[in-house]
């Protein structure tokens, strides 16, 4: 073993750059579904929503609060019995979807409903003073409106969890960031940690740079 | 068409947005509602279709009490009503064919209804051309039109006008109000107008309402307020208060002249001054034309000659000391 990348197994590598990209994957389009939702529902029970209620605004507005102050590495942990509960296994990349995605949902519902408050009211009133339904006022106004706002929050949700699962590591899920703390920091391999760390740069960046092209491709003004 | 029985409306804190508010609306009218920012214009007009539920008194649409409504009820409703904003209110995502499109797809109208009835509508309002267009493409007068297609789309017989051309220029306010006054007579529309300027109920209102602090201190047909305002906030509202507390010194008799209709056009200032041999100053004044009439308001001033004679003669064509 002789080179700058003495300690680079590529095999490994490559193995754990498709853990990342599964354990985003599944774990983003999860957060979306689930943070989508409950985000409009934050802002139909907010105050000047359609369902306007303070009692249920304020039990999502709390369960949301836990949920984000809670810290990720902690949430992994407690969710453990839950974990083994949904998908049988406390371990591996479908060990650490759970808990990403309770970890990230609460987050990204909180800028979906920043997203639909940048919605302009006289809009939301003009489409209410059509006779539209809730529904209608949802599908047809409020989302399409804020869609550049949406899909810039799921860009920052989907750069939080690339950085969620390097911790999911702790409970042995794999990944670039796994890599990176176990071979790079607690081996002072540094080699290994460059390369992980320039995938995931890579990959944040990406990220980064389709969320951009997304918001520019749905943007009106 | 419409009627407010002693209404009342609080938000959570603070003073009444209004009170007792009683008014009446005859179908096929356009009524003005005027009054400074924070008088309580909007929250009135957002009563008409529910937007905004009153807090006492009773709204009525057609007899038909809101509160009476359930949720299909009142969206039925809102179909009949129609309703601009000062911000237009467009859809920023989707083209101007779209905007106008909505009403109809939350109707549930099919596909073939929207082909054929939205490109009437826009060419209704001038802009048959600009369908695939987004509103951010759009001046602020093309914006209203759209608003004003999108809100005829559902073939409404009451169109309610939040400050509709407060954003607009002068240029662009006036055709604007044509279009409206068009829509009116067209389509025997009544049309509620709210607006903080006089300029605006003059040239399209039949009568006025003004509204201060939340009650309606005086009302009318619009010739009548704008010429002899009541109430100390109509004058205001009229700019008539500057012009009082700059009056024009003048050594002799002061009066005001108020000639409406065809009277306009006779010669009656000339004639006494000849007659009387009297001479006649014009101190002050306003020519302009209302919705269906046209009108002069003179402040004169005599001096020499039989100014009896010329007074009488004024007195008898309806002025008034001033
Ligand atoms: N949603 C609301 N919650 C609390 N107070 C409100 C609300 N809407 C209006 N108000 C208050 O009610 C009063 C009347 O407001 P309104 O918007 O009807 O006035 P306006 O005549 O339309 O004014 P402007 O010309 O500025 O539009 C104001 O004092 C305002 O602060
Ligand atoms: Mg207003």
């Amino acid at each position: 073993m002789s080179g700058f990348f003495a300690h680079v197994d590529w095999a490994e590598i490559v193995q754990a750059t498709l853990d990342t990209l599964v354990m985003l994957g599944g774990s983003l389009l999860l957060t979306l579904l689930i943070g989508l939702p409950l985000g409009v529902l934050l802002f139909l029970t907010g105050p000047g929503g359609p369902w306007r209620s303070r009692v249920a605004n304020g039990a999502l507005a709390l369960l949301v609060n836990l949920l984000r102050s809670v810290p990720f590495i902690i949430l992994l942990i407690v969710m453990i019995p839950v974990t083994v509960l949904l998908v049988g296994t406390s371990l591996g990349v479908a060990g650490a979807i759970p808990p990403l995605v309770v970890g990230a949902a609460p987050f990204f519902a909180r800028l979906v409903e920043t997203a639909l408050r940048e919605v302009d009211r006289n809009t939301i009133e003009a489409v209410q003073a059509m006779g539209a339904t809730t529904r209608d006022l949802v599908f047809r106004a409020l989302l399409p409106e804020a869609l550049p706002g949406i899909v810039a929050g799921a860009t920052v949700t989907a750069i939080a969890l690339v950085s969620f699962t390097a911790m999911a590591g702790v409970v042995g899920a794999g990944g670039l960031g796994d890599l990176a703390i176990r071979f790079g920091y607690q081996r002072f391999q540094t080699d290994v940690m460059l390369v992980t760390v320039a995938l995931l740069l890579a990959l944040v960046q990406l990220l980064q740079m389709a969320g951009d092209a997304l918001v520019r491709r749905f943007t009106r003004t | 068409m419409i009627r407010l029985e002693n209404v009342h409306k609080h938000y959570a804190a603070g003073r009444a947005a209004l009170a007792e508010v009683d008014l009446e609306i005859a179908r096929g009218e356009v009524f003005g509602i005027i009054g400074r920012s924070g008088a309580g214009k909007s929250t009135l007009v957002r009563l008409l279709n529910g937007l905004e539920r009153p807090s006492g008194g009773r709204v009525l649409v057609d007899g038909i009490d809101l509160a009476n409504l359930d949720g299909a009820g009142l969206r039925a409703l809102r179909r009949r009503v129609g309703m601009i904003f000062q911000n237009f209110g467009l859809l920023s995502a989707r083209t101007v064919f779209d905007n106008v499109a909505l009403p109809l797809r939350i109707a549930g109208a099919d596909a073939a209804t929207i082909r054929a009835r939205v490109p009437e509508l826009l060419a209704r309002v001038g802009l048959a051309d600009y369908g695939t267009r987004y509103p951010a493409q759009l001046s602020g007068g093309q914006k209203q039109r759209v608003g004003i297609a999108r809100a005829l789309a559902t073939g409404p017989d009451i169109l309610l006008c939040d400050e509709a051309t407060s954003a607009l220029d002068p240029e662009t306010t006036r055709s604007t109000l044509a279009l409206i006054a068009d829509l009116n007579r067209e389509l025997g529309l009544t049309i509620v107008l709210i607006t903080h300027e006089m300029e605006v109920v003059r040239q399209v209102c039949d009568r006025v309402a003004v509204l201060h602090a939340g009650r309606l201190v005086e009302r009318g047909a619009v010739a009548d307020v704008f010429l002899a305002p009541g109430t100390a906030e109509t004058r205001a509202l009229l700019h008539e208060d500057e012009a009082a507390a700059t009056p024009i010194p003048f050594d002799g008799a002061v009066l005001r002249l108020t000639l409406r209709g065809e009277a306009v056009a006779a010669p009656v200032l000339s004639r006494i001054a000849r007659e009387t041999g009297t001479d006649v100053a014009i101190l002050d004044g306003r020519v302009g034309q209302f919705k269906d009439e046209r009108f002069s308001q003179l402040t004169l001033g005599l001096s020499g000659g039989d100014t009896k004679a010329a007074l009488a003669a004024l007195h008898g064509l309806g002025a008034v000391a001033a």
